[in-house]
């Protein structure tokens, strides 16, 4: 399965959107697409963490790299492992 | 008894530790004395209680209800699986830390196959039971009207994950059928005891592991310098009670936040940053900085990843751990759809 793909699938399972109905681009701003919790940031963080073997170090947990699927995306093969 | 102090939840086993015989061998049972005078008093206490015992699960509970006791225990584990997955399996249920456990049994097996699995849990001999009301790690600084509804408030959950198991729509439908209001207040004397109980209680999602104290509460509440924001949530099944917290110091150019808590209990429900979305767009309308302290307590993280996900960013770094964030303001969520939130 493509990174985008699967990062698509994590999203649509857990984000609690604001329309039912929601259509996304792989650049769309999903902090406006639905109200991203406590709960959701958090699986988020630990999906990412977990299925790619990787660490989000604090200083990496910016909107800026997780706010769209592309940004996931680069963020994670910006991390070492997937280079 | 060496017991940890603030415990939460007592898990009884039931023959020859409630009551005397063993049921599953026809015994005529009859609980010991004394021991619905305890149960009874640890439920007004706000301990919670269950039960782990290795009977039918019919038989036990049909004895439960003769005794007049069945409705104490929330999650009641009765079956012939090992004790230790039980524990577990209450702990999970109710979501509280394994420390703030104490199971209590005749069998030193049982007690020692328990501890093996988990090992932070605290464990007393049934022939000690008496001891249990006495004890001060069973009693909490403060009795709030919250704490004497608590086991209501989890049977409501109860009823809400039955509900939510059987309901085959998205998570966003379910949510909205619960019909959810989110208070927000400032805080009033009466709920400072609360208040308090939740800066004890709620460990994993404080932003700071500072705890304060009924005074230094009061205190703030009265400065001109502080704001304490405090908020409930209610929802189609009853009110979850006073689930967060914020304190807010607040001067000529900032607002700070020194301390933010969230019951863990309403994680699921979806509003854990929804207080600090409020406190964003106060801050913006009287044109503040807004600033909020975080220091990892290791069981906090979600706290820090709230914290970044809203676009606070790092500004500092304190040398006993504080870790200074700001917010520049100019990305604020709007409250979710499913929520109603009321200011007063």
């Amino acid at each position: 399965m493509q990174l985008q793909e699967q990062i698509r699938n994590f999203i649509l399972a857990n984000l609690v959107v604001f329309d039912d109905e929601v259509e996304f681009s792989d650049d769309d701003n999903i902090f406006e697409l639905g109200f991203v919790n406590s709960l959701f940031a958090m699986k988020l963080v630990t999906f990412i963490e977990s299925e790619f073997q990787l660490t989000i170090e604090s200083d990496e947990m910016e909107i800026s790299n997780f706010n769209t699927i592309n940004n996931i995306v680069n963020f994670i093969q910006s991390k070492s492992v997937y280079k | 008894m060496e017991l940890k102090n603030g415990i939460k939840c007592v898990v009884w086993d039931l023959d020859n530790t409630v009551w005397k015989g063993v049921l599953s061998e026809g015994d005529d049972v009859a609980l010991y004395p004394q021991i619905k005078e305890i149960m009874e008093q640890l439920d007004q206490r706000g301990i919670l209680q269950s039960v782990a015992s290795k009977n039918n699960y019919a038989d036990a509970m049909r004895k439960l209800k003769e005794f007049e006791i069945d409705h104490y225990f929330l999650y009641p584990q009765i079956h012939w699986e090992p004790k230790s997955k039980s524990i577990g399996a209450i702990q999970q249920a109710i979501n509280i830390g394994m420390d703030t456990l104490l199971f209590v049994d005749d069998q030193p097996f049982e007690l020692d196959e328990v501890k093996s699995v988990h090992d932070s849990i605290n464990c007393l001999h049934a022939e000690r039971y008496t001891e249990l009301l006495t004890h001060p790690s069973l009693i909490p600084a403060f009795i709030t009207e919250d704490s004497k509804k608590r086991r209501l408030m989890y049977l409501q959950d109860m009823e809400r994950q039955q509900e939510e198991e059987s309901f085959t729509g998205t998570s966003e439908e379910f949510l909205k059928t619960l019909d959810m209001k989110f208070i927000i207040s400032e805080a009033q004397e009466d709920c400072l005891k609360r208040a308090e109980e939740l800066t004890v209680r709620t460990n994993q999602l404080n932003s700071t592991g500072r705890i304060y104290s009924y005074d230094e509460l009061n205190y703030f509440r009265h400065s001109p310098d502080h704001k304490l924001f405090v908020c409930e949530l209610t929802d189609k099944y009853g009110s979850y009670g006073k689930i967060g917290i914020a304190l807010v110091e607040m001067n000529e150019t900032h607002w700070h936040i020194k301390l933010l808590i969230m019951s863990c209990r309403v994680i699921s429900r979806g509003v854990g940053t929804v207080l600090l979305a409020h406190i964003m767009q106060q801050a913006k309308q009287a044109g503040k900085r807004l600033l909020a302290d975080f220091k990892n307590t290791e069981r906090n993280k979600m706290m820090y990843v709230s914290y970044r996900f809203s676009n606070f960013k790092e500004v500092s770094k304190e040398e006993d751990g504080f870790v200074i964030l700001e917010n520049d303001l100019t990305q604020i969520q709007k409250f979710p759809p499913y929520i109603d939130v009321l200011v007063s």
